[in-house]
């Protein structure tokens, strides 16, 4: 048998000839963030020794890279049932061997993937862990309300009018941007088509009956589910990653008293009056839209859009906007205590918060429509 | 990685650290050799984690330069940087895992950015990686559902991904109990003996430092610099000044 050099990027393995042995000389420099030789390449085409003797070379610098080779080696000599000889290895050199072999030979935890009827079966069950989550915190926070109501001293109003500030008055300009464009879209769209039928005074009807009833409401409720929503799962979230809920439980406030119930009181009052602001908007977009495309005068439009809508149309708006607000609160605290406690769990929490109230937001929507209906509201 | 040669693994010269113009170490001067493991201790507000994030590139020195085996890191660009922090290992005082990702992925994540070992290979390394800090049966837990110890192990484990000529920790022993961070500190010296890796451990932990240290620097606040440098047993023998015998023999200073 005539000599086998492999050199990759500096790590050099040499196998030559010792009577009926093969002497693997490694030297060089072996690093795990380059290629290394590989041990079947060295041995292509070469005849079955009587064993394998591994040498060291005296100024070789080794990493794991030269551990992973070495195994190579042994497990190659072990399906052979050949003899491998590590004699001459250094004693570090054979500690970590073990260790490695050690490894290698425990079954290893496998990915964390599953088929599809374990996927299934896993989401079931957590959509039922969830359902049940929120009812207990729905029920959690029914009783806070009652003892609150009972304690009013212990409520945290200071927190309530700060939580009022930010979700109520912090969110008048981008509420008001929104209902304005919505308002003219409304208008805009109902004019290109009332204008064929002479009907244009009707667009006050349209735009007036849907931003009171509907989309004022809603439209409020979307906003304020990307904004308050989402920053209530995140602070609390937060709280929770930073053992302060923990803190609250131990030192015997109940989390939902100190943190949710303000939240969701300061949310179900300002909605309705973001709601009212919107509307508001709302219609002096549409009669923008009408002035300037249909020729309207603003007092006629007003007239028009008042005797469209009646108290009923505006009290149907508000409680929709009210119980909205409740369930954006409720969506955001519940999701903001249920999170991880890191800082991927508080991104998951936000996420959550917003999806879990727009959902219940459009479902509730749907109920009230419904409910309105059979009432004749 | 072995390193068989005479070239100091880490030479500080005239390193000048502080942030916003704001100087804390001044004149920065040592060594850490080969195979080493270095102790940087000091008062609370020293600048001894100052001194970690300069000597790591994480911030640039005011002055003076860092330098790997010979080569200079502070001054070379962000190319060759990048091939430097390749042969660094960091254990940072919480762990600092990805949350998002289990231990395995942890580990795993060096691997894949700079090597071309193959799936199957690389596995095996983060098991070995695991099982050398103790966390085998452990690769598929995030990291929210392991305690503080086990974090700051795995965070080792990660950290000896590449097999680094340097591994860097700060305060390895913060928060963890007397056989946890006994346990830590025996795998510092298996690392160092095994691999020859060079050892940076920025603590206040006195018994890490009698038990595990060859050598320490002192850092105080006042003197904005090295106030003394040596073997942590000989210091705590020999040295007569009263602020190294404050710290090293919790001793407190005459008045």
């Amino acid at each position: 048998m005539s000599e086998s050099t492999i050199t990759q990027s500096g790590a050099e393995a040499q196998l030559s000839p010792a009577g009926n042995w093969w002497e693997l000389r490694l030297s060089g420099r072996w690093r795990v963030t380059t290629e290394r030789p590989r041990w079947s390449k060295l041995i292509t085409g070469l005849p079955k020794p009587a064993g394998v003797r591994v040498i060291l070379a005296d100024d070789i610098r080794w990493d794991s890279a030269l551990l992973l080779f070495i195994c190579d080696v042994r497990q190659w000599s072990a399906a052979e049932k050949l003899p491998c000889d590590q004699s001459r290895l250094p004693v570090s050199v054979m500690d970590l061997l073990e260790q490695l072999a050690h490894v290698q030979e425990k079954p290893r935890p496998g990915h964390r993937s599953e088929n599809f009827l374990i996927t299934v079966g896993l989401a079931a069950q957590d959509v039922l862990k969830k359902t049940r989550e929120i009812y207990t915190f729905v029920g959690e926070c029914v009783l806070s309300g009652v003892y609150l109501v009972k304690h009013p001293h212990r409520f945290r109003w200071a927190d309530c009018f700060e939580e009022m500030q930010k979700c109520g008055a912090m969110a008048l300009p981008i509420v008001g941007l929104i209902s304005l464009l919505i308002g003219l879209i409304m208008a805009y769209q109902s004019a290109v088509l009332m204008r064929q039928f002479g009907a244009d005074i009707y667009v006050a009807d349209a735009v007036g009956l849907v931003m009171v009833r509907e989309m004022g409401a809603m439209m409020t409720a979307i906003i304020l589910a990307g904004r308050t929503g989402a920053a209530f799962a995140a602070t609390l979230g937060n709280m929770k990653a930073n053992e302060e809920i923990d803190a609250l439980s131990t030192l015997g406030i109940r989390p939902v008293d100190f943190l949710v119930v303000p939240r969701l009181l300061a949310l179900a009052l300002m909605m309705p009056l973001l709601a009212l602001y919107a509307n508001g908007l709302g219609i002096l977009g549409g009669m923008v839209v009408s002035l300037g495309l249909l020729d309207i005068p603003p007092t006629a439009y007003w007239v028009e859009t008042m005797t469209a809508i009646d108290l009923s149309d505006v009290a149907t708006g508000l409680i929709k906007a009210s119980t909205f607000g409740v369930l954006v609160g409720l969506a955001g605290c519940h999701r903001g205590l249920q999170a991880e406690r890191s800082s991927a769990g508080v991104g998951k929490a936000a996420t959550s918060a917003v999806v879990m109230a727009l959902v219940l937001i459009i479902l509730f929507d749907a109920i009230f429509s419904v409910m309105f209906n059979v009432l004749g509201l | 990685m072995i390193t068989k040669n005479d070239i100091p693994a880490i030479e500080v010269v005239d390193l000048t650290c502080g942030y916003d113009g704001n100087v804390l170490l001044d004149g920065l001067n040592f060594e850490v050799r080969s195979g080493e493991i270095f102790f940087v201790i000091g008062g609370s507000g020293c600048g001894k984690s100052t001194l970690l994030r300069h000597m790591i590139g994480l911030h640039t020195p005011m002055a003076g330069a860092v330098r790997y085996f010979g080569e200079n890191f502070t001054e070379a660009d962000s190319g060759r940087q990048q091939e430097f922090l390749q042969n660094f290992g960091v254990l940072y005082q919480g762990g600092a895992l990805w949350s998002s990702l289990t231990l395995r992925e942890n580990v795993a994540l060096p691997l894949t950015e700079y090597t071309t070992l193959n799936e199957s290979e690389r596995d095996e390394i983060v098991g070995f990686k695991l099982a050398q800090v103790g966390l085998s049966g452990f690769e598929n837990h995030y990291p929210a559902e392991i305690s503080g110890g086990m974090k700051k192990r795995a965070g080792l484990a990660r950290a000896l991904a590449l097999d680094p000529a340097v591994v860097f920790f700060d305060e390895p022993s913060a928060g963890l109990d007397p056989i946890t961070s006994r346990q830590l500190d025996e795998l510092i010296v298996d690392i160092s003996g095994k691999l020859g890796t060079t050892c940076v451990i920025v603590s206040h932990e006195l018994d890490s430092i009698f038990s595990i240290g060859n050598r320490v620097i002192l850092l105080d606040k006042q003197a904005r610099g090295i106030i003394a440098d040596g073997d942590p047993r000989v210091l705590a023998a020999e040295s007569t000044d009263p602020r190294v015998l404050e710290f090293l023999h919790r001793r407190p200073r005459p008045t």
